[in-house]
């Protein structure tokens, strides 16, 4: 895990910022939410921009859809709340109204995955990856770190058509130093490598890094990537890495069932086939705890990494 | 409803009606399966919204001062493409492709459709797009009417009722949506399956301006709709009361007919009756 003087960052924040930003800039640009607005981060929007900014109560479903009339009608629109509601409450609104008529709606969730910690389950989101890269002509975008929702979030809304970012509560290392562009549909090679590979995304990236160093320590040299789009998928680094070092491990905060994890073996199944080792939730639901105490109960730490790692060398020998 | 000089008169509407109802027989016979029903049910206010009270130009399908016609009610498609037929923005030999590999002419109301705003189907969204529509206009400052169709089974949708509460206390008065009540839903009667009566109450308790009409009268449909335009502050709801199934003696109030297209001899049938309609 994150070592002690590492700053914490906050995704939220970063997505707030920017949404704050444009708008000061892009008078198209309207932003909904669904009464989460303070933790989600567009509240700053709506005090900065309220003729633009639409609370639409707990009505997730309305929120979903009126976002694509807004978009319908020539508007970028954001639409924001928890993960698990803004897949889960809404996932035929996005279908139908979203991605079936490519409609120009971002939705950007945070609260993803098991750091939201105390809330426990019924908030706790490991599907919402599965549910969005199933549709077609949804673009997926898990940022790492704060400074890559900064930019995630410029990035969406300068491409047309319909998008799903997740990004979590807890605030989180750094991977990224922000000089970078962020590009969609492009991975980034962190740490190169030969005999291994990790491809992680959003916040096991950092655990990604932290877990090539042990690695490094007892010999093993493995190459770190940080897979921040889902859809479109980079299969170019994905087969680049099957081919290099022979062994994947992938690292998601997300139910190992159609996460990153199915996405690559997709991928190398049909280019190059190599062993891989899919690290996330195994098709469960979480509990309450405090993030970090959670993510080292369900492995989800560079621990985790390094011993999927020696799985994964044992299963291509 | 002020007759502009290009605005028909009820005869002429009541004219236009009868070959749409007779175009759903056709081509819902024609593709075998369809919702005939709730199109025949849904064809005057659909015909008089086409040819007496929507601002739309069948050659400028995306012109800018368009009013904004949203089908919620997507199933009613057969009845939307003959309107949009008999309008002109499709020509009328492409309805017989309604449903078949390689057609336009989707199932349920699709955007590639000329003339289709919207893309609908899973009942409860049309009301909600409304209201982004609507809120995008104010913004811009434009002036379109936004026109929703729903049915009345729609109203078992919680999202219809969400967007209810949004539009009434976002004050969207350019909304204007009217539910076709015509009391029969895919399983059955509407009170045999989910009753949603008294509609007027409900619709009126969420804080819209409601009016009830009969849907197969042209003059009252006309005059429900000059109302809406007038009425500030909130949005309006016109109910109407129709006959599912309405021009067919055996297809009214006849629930199998929901989603089951006439065969051949049923469809020679109707198309008799409906010819000695006036």
């Amino acid at each position: 895990m994150a070592s002690a003087n590492l700053k914490l960052e906050s995704q939220r924040k970063e997505y707030g910022r920017a949404l704050l930003e444009m708008g000061a800039k892009n008078d198209d640009l309207v932003v909904l939410d669904s009464d989460l607005s303070v933790s989600t981060r567009t509240a700053d929007f709506g005090k900065a921009f309220p003729d633009r900014f639409f609370n639409c109560g707990v009505s997730e479903a309305n929120m979903v859809a009126t976002a694509a009339g807004l978009a319908m009608a020539g508007k970028t629109v954001f639409a924001s709340t928890f993960a698990v509601f803004a897949t889960g409450m809404t996932y035929n609104q996005i279908r139908q109204s979203i991605a079936y008529p490519s409609t120009n709606v971002k939705i950007a969730a945070s609260h993803a995955g098991l750091s939201v910690g105390p809330d426990g389950a019924t908030h706790q989101m490991f599907e919402d990856i599965g549910l969005m890269r199933g549709l077609p002509n949804m673009t997926v975008v898990v940022p790492a770190d704060a400074s890559q929702t900064y930019q995630a979030t410029y990035a969406l809304a300068a491409m047309k058509g319909p998008a799903y970012m997740r990004f979590g509560r807890a605030d989180v290392p750094p991977v990224s130093d922000g000089h970078e562009p962020f590009r969609i549909g492009k991975a980034s090679v962190l740490r190169e490598g030969k005999d291994v590979s990790i491809i992680a995304t959003g916040q096991l990236v950092h655990a990604a890094l932290i877990a090539s160093s042990m690695l490094a320590e007892h010999g093993t040299d493995a190459r770190v990537v940080n897979m921040s789009t889902i859809k479109p998928l980079d299969t170019g680094v994905i087969l680049d890495c099957a081919r290099k070092t022979g062994a994947i491990v992938t690292a998601e905060e997300h139910n190992v069932v159609n996460g990153l994890g199915d996405a690559v073996c997709a991928a190398t199944s049909g280019g190059y086939p190599v062993p891989v080792r899919k690290l996330g939730l195994n098709d469960t639901f979480g509990e309450s705890g405090q993030a970090e105490e959670l993510m080292v109960r369900y492995g989800l730490t560079a621990e985790g990494i390094v011993d999927s790692v020696a799985k994964v060398m044992k299963i291509r020998q | 409803m002020e007759h502009s000089p290009g605005t028909p008169s009820v005869s002429e509407l009541r004219r236009i009606a009868r070959d749409v109802r007779k175009s759903v027989i056709r081509i819902t016979n024609a593709a075998g399966s369809g919702h005939p029903g709730g199109s025949l049910s849904s064809a005057d206010i659909m015909t008089a919204l086409y040819f007496g009270l929507l601002k739309h130009d069948p050659k400028n399908p995306h012109w800018e001062g368009r009013d904004i016609f949203i089908l919620s009610k997507g199933h009613a498609a057969p009845g939307y493409y003959s309107v949009l037929a008999q309008a002109g923005y499709i020509p009328e030999s492409e309805l017989m492709t309604l449903r078949k590999l390689g057609t336009r002419l989707q199932g349920h109301a699709h955007t590639g459709v000329p003339g289709v705003e919207v893309s609908t189907g899973s009942l409860g969204q049309g009301l909600s797009i409304a209201c982004g529509i609507a809120l995008a206009h104010r913004l811009d400052g434009r002036k379109s009417r936004i026109v929703v169709l729903m049915s009345d089974g729609e109203n078992d949708e919680g999202e219809t009722w969400e967007a209810a509460m949004f539009a009434a206390y976002r004050k969207l008065d350019t909304i204007t949506a009217f539910i076709d009540r015509n009391g029969i839903q895919n399983d059955g009667f509407t009170k045999d399956i989910l009753d949603t009566s008294v509609l007027e109450d409900k619709w009126k308790a969420f804080g819209w301006n409601v009016i009830t009409i009969n849907g197969h009268d042209f003059g009252e449909i006309i005059h429900a709709y000059s109302t809406s335009l007038q009425t500030k502050g909130r949005p309006t709801m016109i109910i109407a009361n129709t006959v599912k199934g309405k021009g067919v003696s055996f297809m009214e109030n006849n629930p199998s007919f929901h989603g089951k297209a006439p065969t051949a001899d049923e469809a020679a049938k109707a198309l008799k009756e409906l010819d000695r309609t006036d």
